[in-house]
Protein backbone atom coordinates (compact mmCIF):
# COMPACT_ATOMS: atom_id res chain seq x y z
CA UNK A 1 0.00 0.00 0.00
CA UNK A 2 2.80 2.18 -0.09
CA UNK A 3 2.57 5.27 -2.54
CA UNK A 4 6.22 6.50 -3.31
CA UNK A 5 6.21 9.65 -1.34
CA UNK A 6 8.63 11.92 -3.89
CA UNK A 7 5.88 11.44 -6.97
CA UNK A 8 2.92 12.04 -4.34
CA UNK A 9 4.82 15.48 -2.39
CA UNK A 10 2.91 17.61 -4.42
CA UNK A 11 -0.34 16.42 -3.08
CA UNK A 12 0.69 17.91 0.39
CA UNK A 13 -0.01 20.87 2.21
CA UNK A 14 -2.29 22.44 -0.64
CA UNK A 15 -5.96 23.57 -0.12
CA UNK A 16 -7.67 20.79 -2.53
CA UNK A 17 -11.12 21.81 -3.26
CA UNK A 18 -12.91 18.15 -4.68
CA UNK A 19 -15.36 17.28 -6.71
CA UNK A 20 -16.94 13.69 -7.74
CA UNK A 21 -16.84 12.89 -11.04
CA UNK A 22 -18.79 10.36 -13.11
CA UNK A 23 -16.75 7.44 -15.19
CA UNK A 24 -15.10 8.78 -17.70
CA UNK A 25 -16.21 7.18 -21.47
CA UNK A 26 -13.72 6.54 -24.54
CA UNK A 27 -10.34 7.68 -22.50
CA UNK A 28 -7.20 6.58 -23.99
CA UNK A 29 -4.54 6.86 -21.67
CA UNK A 30 -2.31 6.66 -25.22
CA UNK A 31 -3.40 9.78 -26.34
CA UNK A 32 -2.80 12.11 -23.93
CA UNK A 33 -0.74 14.37 -25.64
CA UNK A 34 -3.26 14.70 -28.15
CA UNK A 35 -5.77 15.52 -25.44
CA UNK A 36 -3.30 18.12 -23.79
CA UNK A 37 -3.13 20.27 -27.18
CA UNK A 38 -6.80 19.87 -27.74
CA UNK A 39 -8.13 21.33 -24.24
CA UNK A 40 -4.90 24.16 -24.44
CA UNK A 41 -6.87 25.21 -27.89
CA UNK A 42 -10.20 24.81 -25.47
CA UNK A 43 -8.96 27.07 -23.06
CA UNK A 44 -7.46 29.53 -26.01
CA UNK A 45 -11.10 29.40 -27.58
CA UNK A 46 -12.89 30.74 -24.37
CA UNK A 47 -10.17 33.68 -24.17
CA UNK A 48 -10.60 34.72 -27.42
CA UNK A 49 -14.61 34.77 -26.55
CA UNK A 50 -13.46 37.56 -24.03
CA UNK A 51 -15.08 35.54 -21.02
CA UNK A 52 -11.87 35.46 -19.12
CA UNK A 53 -10.58 38.58 -17.13
CA UNK A 54 -6.93 38.46 -17.63
CA UNK A 55 -7.35 37.57 -21.75
CA UNK A 56 -3.07 37.94 -22.19
CA UNK A 57 -2.23 35.49 -19.55
CA UNK A 58 -5.12 32.37 -21.09
CA UNK A 59 -3.43 32.69 -24.48
CA UNK A 60 -0.30 31.54 -23.08
CA UNK A 61 -1.62 28.47 -21.44
CA UNK A 62 0.45 25.47 -21.64
CA UNK A 63 -1.21 22.24 -20.76
CA UNK A 64 -0.13 18.97 -19.67
CA UNK A 65 -1.33 15.57 -18.89
CA UNK A 66 0.05 12.96 -17.76
CA UNK A 67 -0.27 9.49 -15.59
CA UNK A 68 0.33 8.73 -12.35
CA UNK A 69 1.16 5.23 -11.78
CA UNK A 70 1.99 5.19 -8.51
CA UNK A 71 -1.34 7.20 -7.05
CA UNK A 72 -3.60 4.49 -7.19
CA UNK A 73 -5.03 1.86 -3.88
CA UNK A 74 -4.28 -0.99 -6.11
CA UNK A 75 -3.87 -2.80 -9.16
CA UNK A 76 -7.85 -2.73 -9.73
CA UNK A 77 -7.75 1.11 -9.54
CA UNK A 78 -6.86 3.16 -12.39
CA UNK A 79 -3.67 5.00 -12.42
CA UNK A 80 -4.17 8.90 -11.19
CA UNK A 81 -4.63 11.54 -13.91
CA UNK A 82 -2.51 14.94 -13.51
CA UNK A 83 -3.36 17.83 -15.33
CA UNK A 84 -1.12 20.92 -15.07
CA UNK A 85 -1.80 24.50 -16.39
CA UNK A 86 1.54 26.53 -16.41
CA UNK A 87 1.43 30.16 -18.16
CA UNK A 88 3.71 30.31 -21.12
CA UNK A 89 7.07 31.53 -20.23
CA UNK A 90 7.79 35.37 -21.18
CA UNK A 91 9.90 36.29 -24.32
CA UNK A 92 12.30 38.15 -21.74
CA UNK A 93 12.15 35.64 -19.22
CA UNK A 94 15.23 33.49 -18.33
CA UNK A 95 13.24 30.78 -17.16
CA UNK A 96 12.27 28.41 -19.48
CA UNK A 97 9.28 26.54 -17.65
CA UNK A 98 6.49 28.27 -17.28
CA UNK A 99 4.87 29.22 -13.96
CA UNK A 100 2.18 26.40 -12.80
CA UNK A 101 -1.00 28.22 -12.41
CA UNK A 102 -3.44 25.75 -11.59
CA UNK A 103 -3.62 21.45 -11.02
CA UNK A 104 -6.15 19.05 -11.12
CA UNK A 105 -5.87 15.34 -10.26
CA UNK A 106 -8.34 12.50 -11.29
CA UNK A 107 -7.60 9.64 -8.79
CA UNK A 108 -9.06 6.22 -7.77
CA UNK A 109 -8.07 4.92 -4.34
CA UNK A 110 -9.41 1.07 -3.73
CA UNK A 111 -12.88 2.48 -5.65
CA UNK A 112 -13.38 -1.34 -6.81
CA UNK A 113 -17.29 -0.52 -5.66
CA UNK A 114 -17.47 1.80 -8.71
CA UNK A 115 -15.00 0.29 -11.17
CA UNK A 116 -15.95 -3.28 -10.95
CA UNK A 117 -18.99 -3.19 -12.87
CA UNK A 118 -18.43 -0.71 -14.92
CA UNK A 119 -19.66 -1.44 -18.77
CA UNK A 120 -16.65 -1.41 -21.85
CA UNK A 121 -15.44 1.83 -22.72
CA UNK A 122 -15.29 3.71 -19.40
CA UNK A 123 -12.43 5.19 -17.28
CA UNK A 124 -13.51 5.22 -13.42
CA UNK A 125 -11.40 8.10 -11.63
CA UNK A 126 -13.97 9.34 -9.11
CA UNK A 127 -12.19 11.52 -7.08
CA UNK A 128 -11.12 15.27 -8.70
CA UNK A 129 -8.98 17.47 -6.49
CA UNK A 130 -8.43 20.79 -7.93
CA UNK A 131 -6.17 23.45 -6.88
CA UNK A 132 -5.61 27.34 -7.99
CA UNK A 133 -8.43 29.84 -9.64
CA UNK A 134 -11.90 28.60 -9.91
CA UNK A 135 -12.01 30.01 -13.66
CA UNK A 136 -9.45 27.36 -14.95
CA UNK A 137 -11.07 24.56 -12.85
CA UNK A 138 -14.42 25.29 -14.77
CA UNK A 139 -12.50 25.69 -18.48
CA UNK A 140 -10.88 22.18 -17.18
CA UNK A 141 -14.40 20.84 -16.15
CA UNK A 142 -16.56 21.49 -19.38
CA UNK A 143 -13.61 20.51 -21.59
CA UNK A 144 -13.82 16.97 -19.71
CA UNK A 145 -17.64 17.08 -19.69
CA UNK A 146 -17.67 17.74 -22.87
CA UNK A 147 -15.38 15.29 -24.35
CA UNK A 148 -15.89 12.46 -22.10
CA UNK A 149 -19.58 12.88 -20.86
CA UNK A 150 -18.53 12.68 -17.51
CA UNK A 151 -19.91 15.12 -14.64
CA UNK A 152 -18.08 17.16 -12.11
CA UNK A 153 -19.94 17.62 -9.03
CA UNK A 154 -18.74 19.66 -6.19
CA UNK A 155 -17.90 17.32 -3.02
CA UNK A 156 -20.13 18.38 0.24
CA UNK A 157 -18.90 16.59 3.15
CA UNK A 158 -21.75 15.98 5.77
CA UNK A 159 -21.02 16.82 9.50
CA UNK A 160 -21.77 13.15 10.20
CA UNK A 161 -18.44 12.54 7.78
CA UNK A 162 -16.34 14.96 9.40
CA UNK A 163 -17.12 13.81 12.43
CA UNK A 164 -16.07 10.07 11.18
CA UNK A 165 -12.54 12.19 10.15
CA UNK A 166 -11.93 13.48 13.21
CA UNK A 167 -12.15 10.58 14.86
CA UNK A 168 -10.04 8.41 12.41
CA UNK A 169 -7.09 11.02 12.17
CA UNK A 170 -6.76 12.21 15.97
CA UNK A 171 -6.42 8.86 16.46
CA UNK A 172 -3.33 7.96 14.33
CA UNK A 173 0.09 7.10 15.58
CA UNK A 174 1.97 10.67 16.16
CA UNK A 175 5.93 10.69 15.73
CA UNK A 176 6.47 14.17 16.64
CA UNK A 177 5.13 17.51 17.95
CA UNK A 178 1.76 17.44 16.83
CA UNK A 179 -0.82 20.27 15.92
CA UNK A 180 -4.17 20.76 18.07
CA UNK A 181 -7.08 18.76 17.17
CA UNK A 182 -9.10 21.58 15.95
CA UNK A 183 -13.20 21.78 15.68
CA UNK A 184 -15.36 24.32 13.71
CA UNK A 185 -18.97 24.40 14.63
CA UNK A 186 -21.58 27.25 13.09
CA UNK A 187 -24.49 28.05 14.87
CA UNK A 188 -27.29 28.51 12.91
CA UNK A 189 -30.24 30.88 12.70
CA UNK A 190 -28.64 33.93 14.68
CA UNK A 191 -28.90 37.15 13.10
CA UNK A 192 -25.25 37.33 13.44
CA UNK A 193 -23.60 34.12 12.25
CA UNK A 194 -21.61 32.51 15.21
CA UNK A 195 -18.40 30.19 15.08
CA UNK A 196 -16.83 28.31 17.42
CA UNK A 197 -13.30 26.44 17.36
CA UNK A 198 -12.43 23.62 19.86
CA UNK A 199 -9.52 22.99 19.63
CA UNK A 200 -8.21 19.74 21.75
CA UNK A 201 -4.83 18.70 22.45
CA UNK A 202 -3.79 15.76 20.18
CA UNK A 203 -2.48 13.79 23.05
CA UNK A 204 -5.34 13.71 24.97
CA UNK A 205 -7.72 13.20 21.82
CA UNK A 206 -5.89 10.35 21.47
CA UNK A 207 -5.98 8.90 24.77
CA UNK A 208 -10.13 9.53 23.95
CA UNK A 209 -10.14 7.76 20.93
CA UNK A 210 -7.87 4.79 22.19
CA UNK A 211 -10.24 4.41 25.15
CA UNK A 212 -13.25 4.01 22.87
CA UNK A 213 -11.86 2.16 19.68
CA UNK A 214 -12.38 -1.91 20.84
CA UNK A 215 -10.80 -3.00 17.53
CA UNK A 216 -7.78 -1.52 15.94
CA UNK A 217 -7.82 -1.15 12.30
CA UNK A 218 -11.80 -0.88 12.91
CA UNK A 219 -14.07 1.53 13.39
CA UNK A 220 -18.15 1.55 13.99
CA UNK A 221 -20.41 4.57 14.04
CA UNK A 222 -21.21 3.77 18.02
CA UNK A 223 -17.53 4.20 18.51
CA UNK A 224 -17.47 7.56 16.52
CA UNK A 225 -20.56 8.81 17.96
CA UNK A 226 -19.55 8.05 21.65
CA UNK A 227 -15.69 9.75 21.14
CA UNK A 228 -18.04 12.83 19.47
CA UNK A 229 -20.34 13.06 22.73
CA UNK A 230 -17.41 12.91 25.47
CA UNK A 231 -16.17 15.83 23.21
CA UNK A 232 -19.62 17.49 23.30
CA UNK A 233 -19.75 16.74 27.17
CA UNK A 234 -16.83 18.22 27.84
CA UNK A 235 -17.21 21.66 26.36
CA UNK A 236 -20.95 21.99 27.42
CA UNK A 237 -19.67 21.11 31.24
CA UNK A 238 -17.19 24.00 30.81
CA UNK A 239 -18.95 26.62 28.78
CA UNK A 240 -22.93 25.16 29.13
CA UNK A 241 -23.18 24.93 25.24
CA UNK A 242 -24.61 22.03 23.34
CA UNK A 243 -22.33 21.76 20.59
CA UNK A 244 -24.64 19.04 19.11
CA UNK A 245 -26.73 21.42 18.07
CA UNK A 246 -24.48 23.18 16.14
CA UNK A 247 -23.41 22.03 12.79
CA UNK A 248 -19.77 21.08 12.25
CA UNK A 249 -18.37 22.62 9.63
CA UNK A 250 -14.44 22.32 9.68
CA UNK A 251 -12.28 19.76 11.29
CA UNK A 252 -8.57 20.08 11.39
CA UNK A 253 -5.99 17.07 12.81
CA UNK A 254 -2.25 17.02 12.32
CA UNK A 255 -2.75 14.29 9.63
CA UNK A 256 -5.27 16.66 7.56
CA UNK A 257 -8.03 18.73 7.70
CA UNK A 258 -11.29 19.45 5.79
CA UNK A 259 -13.72 21.80 5.51
CA UNK A 260 -17.96 20.80 4.70
CA UNK A 261 -17.89 22.84 1.56
CA UNK A 262 -15.56 20.14 0.05
CA UNK A 263 -12.33 21.54 0.60
CA UNK A 264 -9.38 19.29 2.25
CA UNK A 265 -5.60 19.43 2.84
CA UNK A 266 -3.30 16.72 3.55
CA UNK A 267 -0.56 17.24 5.91
CA UNK A 268 1.21 14.11 6.57
CA UNK A 269 2.65 11.90 3.97
CA UNK A 270 2.32 8.66 5.64
CA UNK A 271 -1.20 8.93 6.25
CA UNK A 272 -2.27 10.09 2.32
CA UNK A 273 -3.77 6.65 0.61
CA UNK A 274 -5.79 6.60 3.82
CA UNK A 275 -7.26 9.81 3.43
CA UNK A 276 -7.98 9.60 -0.50
CA UNK A 277 -9.04 6.09 0.02
CA UNK A 278 -11.76 8.05 2.46
CA UNK A 279 -12.56 10.80 0.12
CA UNK A 280 -12.89 7.97 -2.63
CA UNK A 281 -15.45 6.09 -1.22
CA UNK A 282 -17.50 9.69 -0.18
CA UNK A 283 -16.94 10.49 -3.94
CA UNK A 284 -18.26 7.47 -4.67
CA UNK A 285 -21.24 7.50 -2.85
CA UNK A 286 -22.29 10.93 -3.97
CA UNK A 287 -22.03 9.78 -7.66
CA UNK A 288 -24.06 6.42 -7.01
CA UNK B 1 -48.92 22.40 22.29
CA UNK B 2 -45.07 22.66 21.84
CA UNK B 3 -42.62 21.57 24.68
CA UNK B 4 -39.09 21.80 23.69
CA UNK B 5 -38.28 18.71 26.18
CA UNK B 6 -40.37 16.42 28.77
CA UNK B 7 -41.79 16.17 30.96
CA UNK B 8 -44.20 19.19 30.67
CA UNK B 9 -44.38 21.56 33.72
CA UNK B 10 -46.42 20.01 36.62
CA UNK B 11 -48.23 23.25 37.37
CA UNK B 12 -50.26 23.18 34.03
CA UNK B 13 -51.54 19.40 35.13
CA UNK B 14 -55.00 20.47 35.70
CA UNK B 15 -55.60 22.77 32.89
CA UNK B 16 -54.45 20.54 30.09
CA UNK B 17 -56.84 19.23 28.01
CA UNK B 18 -55.66 15.05 27.28
CA UNK B 19 -53.37 14.25 24.68
CA UNK B 20 -54.00 12.10 22.02
CA UNK B 21 -50.99 12.23 19.71
CA UNK B 22 -47.25 13.32 20.89
CA UNK B 23 -45.02 14.38 17.52
CA UNK B 24 -41.41 13.81 18.93
CA UNK B 25 -39.12 15.96 16.52
CA UNK B 26 -36.13 15.51 15.89
CA UNK B 27 -33.90 17.72 13.37
CA UNK B 28 -31.43 15.56 11.02
CA UNK B 29 -28.57 18.54 11.48
CA UNK B 30 -28.70 18.39 15.04
CA UNK B 31 -27.10 15.26 17.38
CA UNK B 32 -28.52 17.25 19.92
CA UNK B 33 -32.33 17.21 19.19
CA UNK B 34 -31.83 13.40 19.03
CA UNK B 35 -30.16 13.18 22.26
CA UNK B 36 -33.71 14.73 23.62
CA UNK B 37 -36.02 13.17 22.18
CA UNK B 38 -34.17 10.28 23.99
CA UNK B 39 -33.96 11.68 27.04
CA UNK B 40 -37.92 12.91 26.89
CA UNK B 41 -39.11 9.40 26.05
CA UNK B 42 -38.73 8.05 29.45
CA UNK B 43 -41.29 10.67 30.30
CA UNK B 44 -43.70 9.30 28.28
CA UNK B 45 -46.39 6.43 29.43
CA UNK B 46 -46.42 3.12 28.23
CA UNK B 47 -50.15 3.60 27.18
CA UNK B 48 -49.15 6.06 24.39
CA UNK B 49 -46.78 3.85 22.73
CA UNK B 50 -49.65 2.15 21.40
CA UNK B 51 -50.15 4.18 17.94
CA UNK B 52 -50.01 7.89 20.01
CA UNK B 53 -46.38 8.75 19.34
CA UNK B 54 -44.64 9.58 16.33
CA UNK B 55 -41.52 10.80 14.64
CA UNK B 56 -41.18 13.40 12.58
CA UNK B 57 -37.69 13.76 11.21
CA UNK B 58 -37.31 17.46 9.73
CA UNK B 59 -34.16 18.87 7.61
CA UNK B 60 -34.20 15.80 5.10
CA UNK B 61 -33.59 17.95 2.30
CA UNK B 62 -30.38 18.74 2.61
CA UNK B 63 -28.15 15.65 2.69
CA UNK B 64 -24.94 17.21 3.57
CA UNK B 65 -25.93 18.81 6.37
CA UNK B 66 -26.81 15.45 8.10
CA UNK B 67 -25.05 15.12 11.58
CA UNK B 68 -26.99 12.39 12.54
CA UNK B 69 -27.59 8.35 10.68
CA UNK B 70 -31.08 7.65 9.59
CA UNK B 71 -30.45 4.03 10.78
CA UNK B 72 -30.24 5.38 14.36
CA UNK B 73 -33.26 6.77 13.86
CA UNK B 74 -34.95 4.10 12.41
CA UNK B 75 -34.27 2.12 15.28
CA UNK B 76 -35.59 4.08 17.31
CA UNK B 77 -39.04 4.26 15.82
CA UNK B 78 -38.47 0.42 15.91
CA UNK B 79 -37.83 -0.06 19.27
CA UNK B 80 -40.88 1.92 20.60
CA UNK B 81 -43.28 0.74 17.74
CA UNK B 82 -44.37 4.33 16.45
CA UNK B 83 -43.84 5.50 12.80
CA UNK B 84 -41.20 7.43 11.62
CA UNK B 85 -42.20 10.34 8.94
CA UNK B 86 -39.17 12.40 7.17
CA UNK B 87 -39.90 15.42 6.16
CA UNK B 88 -38.40 19.17 4.58
CA UNK B 89 -39.72 22.24 6.28
CA UNK B 90 -38.31 24.17 4.25
CA UNK B 91 -40.32 23.20 1.29
CA UNK B 92 -43.71 24.54 1.09
CA UNK B 93 -45.19 21.55 -0.73
CA UNK B 94 -43.85 18.65 2.08
CA UNK B 95 -44.92 21.09 4.42
CA UNK B 96 -47.93 20.88 3.83
CA UNK B 97 -48.47 17.43 2.90
CA UNK B 98 -46.60 16.55 6.44
CA UNK B 99 -49.21 18.76 8.17
CA UNK B 100 -52.16 17.27 6.67
CA UNK B 101 -50.65 13.37 7.64
CA UNK B 102 -50.04 14.77 10.86
CA UNK B 103 -53.70 15.77 11.25
CA UNK B 104 -55.11 13.04 9.98
CA UNK B 105 -53.07 10.99 12.20
CA UNK B 106 -54.51 13.39 15.03
CA UNK B 107 -58.00 12.76 14.10
CA UNK B 108 -57.67 8.69 14.04
CA UNK B 109 -55.47 9.33 17.73
CA UNK B 110 -58.56 11.28 19.24
CA UNK B 111 -61.15 8.93 17.87
CA UNK B 112 -63.03 10.83 15.24
CA UNK B 113 -62.54 8.57 12.55
CA UNK B 114 -65.14 5.77 13.37
CA UNK B 115 -63.65 2.63 12.53
CA UNK B 116 -60.11 2.88 13.03
CA UNK B 117 -58.28 3.19 16.22
CA UNK B 118 -54.99 4.39 16.95
CA UNK B 119 -53.96 0.48 16.83
CA UNK B 120 -53.55 0.18 13.30
CA UNK B 121 -50.45 2.55 13.26
CA UNK B 122 -48.94 -0.11 15.17
CA UNK B 123 -50.38 -3.21 12.62
CA UNK B 124 -49.39 -0.86 9.72
CA UNK B 125 -45.79 -0.29 10.92
CA UNK B 126 -43.53 -1.98 8.05
CA UNK B 127 -40.17 -0.42 7.45
CA UNK B 128 -39.37 -0.64 3.39
CA UNK B 129 -36.29 -2.49 4.12
CA UNK B 130 -37.70 -5.54 5.66
CA UNK B 131 -39.56 -6.06 2.57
Amino acid sequence: ESVDTQQTAFLLRKAWTLYSVTPLYRFRRARLRNYALLLSASIAAEAQKGLAVEVGVEMGIKVALSSLAELRGSDLDQPALLVQLSSRPQASSRNSEGKLVWLGCFCSMFGDDLSENLPEGFTSLPLFLSHGAERYTSLVGSWFQKTFDCCFRRLAISPQNLSWMVAMWAGCELDKAASAVELIFSVPRLAQPLDISYAIHPEDAKALWDTVQKTPGEITQEEVDVFMDCLYAHFHRHFKIHLSAAKLVKVSTVVASAHCDGIVKILHSQYLPGVLMLLTELAISQIQ
Amino acid sequence: HLATSLPLPSERNHLRPRIDLVVFMIDIKSKYSLKNVETSLAHVDASFFLGKVCFLVTGVGRVNACSIETNAICKLGKAYCSPVLFCELELEGIRVTTAQRLLRMLQICAGHIPGVSALSFVSLMRNSDDD
